[in-house]
């Protein structure tokens, strides 16, 4: 077995040049490029969870963005409504106001002819009596010869009238 | 090997100065640059060009880089996992642990026999693992007793022991504290010499049968080589998984001195 053989020749080569391999290993690559490499692969982790953060974060920000947009959206909407409800009850009321008073004055214009019509009716039947107790006196005087009173033929006009 | 059709499978750990370095020393003692050298500066400069790939530092990563931050993902979950946020600061020292043995363990594993070279696996020999395995220990011992101070020995007693069974326990835990840096470095070593001798075994059964026999060829030459194949792929696990068990260790490890119990 040469490891046992040859040792007592081969030891100090061995444990010589094995220390200066790997002391280069070690300083040159192991303290000065390892930890550069290192730092690049944290360097990587750090920026890959700050983003995922700041993602996170915006995304929140938008949830956000969203409840206030739904607040205010709620609230123009019942803002809305109010003036809706208000323009309807205030044309309402107007429109009733109006029509009261075009009622009022269809009223009065219905009134006005009806007391036109009443007069005009009195009118005619106060001629209708007039007419009627000149024809009843002139129908006694020429079958009695009576010359009867106006009064009495104007009565003899009125109870029969009143009779129909 | 071409004597006779012997074949050693103990023959590629052997260790052979290259270069004609054989005398290269260094206050007395031998530093040859040897193949395991070579095999260790291989392993750094494979992980030196992965990692340079990685750092482009873009924002949105191409597949080097992503296969480079993958692995220091890999071992800083590994960490994180086994100590907690405390673990990040040992990201540097059991990336650079589990990579070089990683690809130490590959590197040995390519098949540039057919190319006529002899590839090495320096993981193999207990002078490297062992190496690492007491920088790991140590480690442990430092950052332990650096702390916790003597607090630190509060980690060989377990929560809850009668105080009769204190004096006992403490040695039983201070033994199976001791054992961790050749355990660490055994297995290692183990793992990778068995796997590499089992399919030099099974090679010598198909080049030896061949040469024997037509018949002994097809039989259990075939059947070897196809069990070569098999083997192969584990030990390409083996490799990766040896070199998960060495870094998830050694954070086990450092748990322990982070955070005793």
């Amino acid at each position: 077995m040469p490891q046992i053989a040859q040792i007592a020749e081969t030891y100090s080569s061995q444990i010589f040049w094995l220390l200066l391999t790997f002391g280069f290993v070690f300083f040159v690559i192991g303290l000065g490029m390892v930890p550069k490499v290192q730092g690049t692969a944290d360097a990587r982790d750090a920026k890959i969870s700050g983003d995922l953060d700041a993602a996170k974060a915006a995304f929140a920000r938008a949830d956000e963005a969203e409840a206030d947009y739904k607040v205010r959206d709620a609230q123009s909407r019942t803002a809305a409504q109010a003036l809706l409800a208000k323009a309807k009850s205030d044309a309402a009321k107007a429109s009733e106001a109006r029509i009261a008073v075009a009622d009022a004055d269809v009223a009065a214009m219905i009134a006005a002819a009806e007391a036109r019509i009443q007069a005009a009716s009195n009118a005619a039947m106060a001629e209708i009596e007039t007419v009627a107790a000149d024809a009843a006196r002139d129908m006694v005087a020429r079958i009695s010869g009576v010359n009867a009173s106006d009064e009495a033929a104007r009565n003899a006009v009125k109870a029969a009238l009143a009779h129909g | 090997m071409a004597e006779s059709g012997k074949i050693d499978p103990m023959h590629q750990f052997a260790i052979e100065p290259l270069f004609g370095t054989d005398h290269l020393s260094l206050g007395g003692f031998n530093i040859a640059f040897t193949n395991s050298a070579l095999y260790m500066v291989l392993a750094a400069l494979v992980l030196w060009i992965f990692v340079i790939g990685g750092m482009k530092r873009e924002l949105v990563p191409g597949r080097w880089q992503m296969a480079v931050e993958y692995m220091t993902g890999f071992i800083k979950n590994l960490l994180i996992a086994n100590i907690g946020d405390k673990g990040r600061k040992y990201i540097p020292y059991v990336f650079s642990l589990f990579m070089f043995i990683l690809l130490a363990n590959l590197l040995g594993l390519l098949p540039l026999g057919l190319f006529g070279l002899h590839p090495f696996t320096f993981t193999s020999h207990f002078t490297a693992t062992g190496v690492l395995a007491i920088m790991s220990f140590s480690i442990v011992l430092i950052v332990g007793f650096a702390k916790h101070g003597l607090h630190f020995f509060s980690l060989f007693v377990p929560h809850g022991t009668p105080a009769l069974m204190v004096v006992p326990l403490f040695f039983i835990e201070l033994v199976s504290f001791m054992v961790r840096p050749f355990s660490l470095g055994l297995r290692l070593f183990v793992a990778m010499t068995a796997g590499h001798v089992l399919l030099k075994v099974l090679a010598g059964f198909v080049i030896n049968s061949a040469n024997a026999s037509p018949l002994l060829g097809f039989t259990v030459g075939s059947a070897s080589f196809i069990l070569m194949i098999g083997i192969s792929a584990l030990e390409v696990l083996v490799a990766v998984i040896q070199a998960y068990v060495f870094a998830l260790l050694t954070s086990v490890y450092l748990n322990d001195a982070e955070n005793l119990h």
